[in-house]
């Protein structure tokens, strides 16, 4: 059994126990959640194995593209396929032990098996239509599961998110739509060469626009990112986590990257979208974050933050700059992950989540706390965590950008430092407000978080330290083969139509 | 919710059978005309949704309660998922993995009309469910 | 070519019902409508001059002229995708109904910042 046969296991594991689950909770409470988690190990166990194996293609049915629909797991795919397999087992225990407080938990864990069944087909596979089936599974079981402890606020928040990723979803399709017409196939292999060959005219300067607007929203890019303030802090934790750490990264980034590097070619006009969004979002968000009381929005619009440093790599359009882009990718998922993850705790242990309320929480609950400590130091980019490196990276391909940009790429380096500097000023006001001060005297009695949502707590604090220092050998052994996949789009159209050939690629209009 | 009049419920008990049929022959013919599992599946839902209408929600939960319903719906998805399993470990994943017949018969196209079966069957029961679900809701003035 | 910016037509007034109405059922409709437009635009984009519907009978022969057969599988799938967003809103607008009273907007303001 080769690589490429694990490949629709990745999709078909998540999807049975979505199935399963509410059958089996039927029957009894507890076998809903250990299905749960045995898919959750499951999944860690394939892609690790897809990860080792070399980079595959699987046609499904046996049809040859592009009548068929290929899932393509190159070194970016599996990549995307350990970030989200880690982040959802850790999620997974610490909602087992999160989610005692709530009932329908069946149907919790159903439509958490979906979404990443989802995540993961948005990233194995090579068809554009797949893609945005894929997305929209994704997407709508995350506003069911955001609404899912129907309080007012819940409510609400899920509305607005479904109204505005609606709207998204449709400039989605309509970009698809009129890509297809253009050029009559949906593989994106096949599409990197019919469009490479063809010059840009006004259908395909359209598409880019719409797919910009769609995937910019799933991605919270500032001017669309209203929803995710409401959003993200409105959900259950074990579900902001998975939204700020994974979806807006799979769903969002990960598509941009692909569709942009893949089928279009990051230069002029696109370029300097891709720089000017993501430099909005780093800058407004980070200044609307530092005046907020709620700790979970602090982190949402820290969020959109992060965001735009991605997306101000991607845009640069250097090979530094994407590599820098994919590490951020990868370790803002696991220090954004941790800290919903203890704000999760905090709010279970005290009942609130305004800062002027909490205070002096680490002698109570000293692991919640450590582990806190580190999310925010990596947050920050204090070295050695793996903040640090990634958004070094950035900033030197920003400078590095001097020599085609001029005197531009120093204002955009200096504007990434400030917005680093702020990020630290604002996880200070969190450790002063949260962790070290004064106990209040309603908070007296809080005890620590149980052991099940800890042991998430710890795993993930051990793996922001290991990126952190042995960050060498994750860029060499990760970032820059993923990067190399990304840019390469001859290699990528060898391996999914090997008998067209490759010699009709050329690799852009630079 | 109570039911109609007893010319709403005779008639609705004369209609519901042909409606079903029809539905079940959409299912079926998927290969060979248009239609297929979620038409045919959204039929059935149409059908169920009559007697509830005719009946009301009482009557309608003894014979069909949203546990059936939910259940009938969890397992035709994961009959769809397993026709493309067993097509996996004998080959390809949605492999056809039956014998194709002649063409233009009802019993050809290999796995097409079984996967239409379990697609219509899930269809049907879960827009039924989800219909059963929202008409539940006590407005703000009944709470 | 008409047809095009009909369809476009179309998809812009169902987006100005969603995004600047301030009943929720009207934001509701205003997406259904914008879903129609796209499906739409892409019955439009497999139109092929003079074709057949792409049936295939014992009295049709493989190489007539069908109209472009894939476009209508991304029809139904874009309607099945529709449909699970619109009973999801539906719900969504019950429960507000529960809590609120009301469907209107102004009065759901408990969200700020």
């Amino acid at each position: 059994m080769d690589n490429s046969q694990l490949l629709p296991l990745l999709i078909a594991v998540p999807l049975g126990g979505a199935f399963i689950i509410p059958l089996a909770g039927r029957l009894r409470e507890k076998a809903a959640e250990a299905i749960a988690l045995l898919v959750g190990v499951a999944l860690l166990v394939l892609a690790a194995a897809a990860l080792a194996g070399p980079a595959s293609v699987y046609r499904m049915g046996k049809w040859p593209p592009p009548f068929g629909i290929v899932i393509v797991g190159d070194s970016l795919s599996c990549l995307m396929l350990i970030l989200i397999a880690v982040l959802s087992l850790c999620i997974i225990i610490y909602a087992l032990g999160y989610m005692k407080r709530f009932t329908a938990r069946p149907k919790f864990y159903s439509l958490l098996m979906l979404m990443i069944a989802g995540m993961n087909g948005v990233v194995l596979t090579g068809d554009i239509f797949n893609l945005y089936v894929f997305l929209e599974i994704a997407a709508i079981s995350s506003y069911a599961l955001v609404a899912f402890g129907t309080e007012d606020q819940e409510l609400e928040a899920a509305f607005k998110y479904l109204v505005l990723s609606g709207v998204a979803s449709s400039f989605i399709l309509l970009g698809i739509a009129l890509l297809y017409s253009k050029t009559g196939t949906l593989n994106m292999a096949h599409l990197a060469k019919l469009i490479s060959a063809a010059p840009a005219d006004r259908v395909v300067q359209f598409v880019m626009a719409l797919f910009i607007a769609g995937f910019g929203l799933k991605a919270a890019m500032v001017p669309f990112h209203a929803w995710l303030p409401d959003a993200h802090p409105s959900a259950p934790a074990p579900i902001s986590a998975m939204l700020s750490g994974l979806l807006i990264k799979a769903l969002g980034v990960y598509a941009i990257i692909r569709i942009f590097n893949g089928i279009f070619s990051v230069s002029g006009t696109l370029s300097t979208i891709l720089i000017v969004m993501g430099l909005l979002s780093m800058v407004i968000g980070v200044l609307l974050a530092v005046g907020q009381w709620d700790l979970k929005r602090l982190l949402a619009y820290h969020s959109i933050s992060q965001m735009g440093y991605v997306v101000l790599g991607i845009g640069l359009g250097t090979p530094l700059g994407l590599a820098g882009a994919i590490f951020h990718m990868v370790n803002h998922g696991v220090f954004k992950s941790l800290l919903f993850l203890c704000s999760g705790a905090v709010e279970r242990s005290t009942g609130t989540r305004n800062l002027k309320e909490l205070g002096g929480l680490c002698h109570r609950m000293p692991v919640t706390c450590t582990t806190c400590s580190i999310a925010s130091l990596s947050i920050s980019g204090v070295p050695p965590f793996n903040g640090f490196w990634s958004k070094l990276l950035i900033i030197i391909a920003a400078v590095q950008a001097a020599s085609t940009m001029g005197n531009v790429a120093y204002v955009i380096a200096g504007i990434t430092i400030f917005v680093s500097f702020m990020t630290l000023v604002s996880f200070v006001k969190v450790q002063k407000y949260v962790i070290f001060g004064k106990l209040p005297e309603k908070l007296a009695a809080v005890k620590e978080a149980p052991v099940r949502m800890c042991i998430s707590l710890v795993v993930l604090a051990v793996l922001c330290v290991g990126l952190g220092v042995f960050s060498h050998a994750a860029l060499r052994k990760l970032v820059l083969p993923a990067r190399d996949a990304a840019l390469d789009k001859a290699a990528y159209v060898e391996r999914v139509l090997p008998e067209w050939g490759s010699q009709a690629v050329t690799l852009g209009e630079q | 919710m109570s039911g109609m009049t007893l010319i709403v419920k005779t008639i609705a008990r004369l209609v519901v059978g042909f409606i079903i049929v029809f539905g079940c022959c959409v299912v079926l013919h998927g290969h060979l005309s248009p239609g297929g599992g979620f038409a045919g599946g959204a039929m059935l839902a149409c059908g169920f949704v009559l007697v509830l209408l005719a009946y009301g929600r009482t009557e309608t939960r003894r014979i069909i309660s949203e546990n059936r319903a939910a259940t009938w719906d969890s397992l035709g998805a994961f009959a769809f998922l397993s026709i493309a399993l067993v097509g996996y470990f004998s080959g390809a994943f949605f492999r056809n993995f039956l014998p194709l017949g002649r063409q233009f018969q009802l019993i050809s196209s290999g796995t097409v009309m079984w996967s239409n079966v379990a697609i219509g069957i899930k269809v049907g029961a879960c827009l039924f469910a989800a219909y059963l679900v929202l008409a539940g809701f006590r407005t703000a003035e009944d709470m | 070519m008409v047809l095009y910016v009909l369809t476009m037509v179309i998809f812009l007034a169902g987006l100005y019902a969603a995004m600047a109405k301030k009943n929720i059922m009207k934001t509701v409709i205003g997406m259904l409508i914008m879903d129609y437009a796209v499906n739409l635009m892409l019955v439009l984009i497999g139109y092929r001059r003079d074709g057949l519907p792409p049936i295939m009978t014992s009295a049709n022969e493989p190489a007539s002229a069908f109209v472009d057969p894939l476009p209508q599988a991304l029809i139904v799938t874009s309607i099945v995708i529709g449909l699970a967003m619109t009973a999801l809103m539906a719900a969504l607008c019950v429960r507000l109904y529960q809590r609120y009273g009301t469907f209107d907007t102004l009065h759901m303001r408990k969200l700020k910042g």
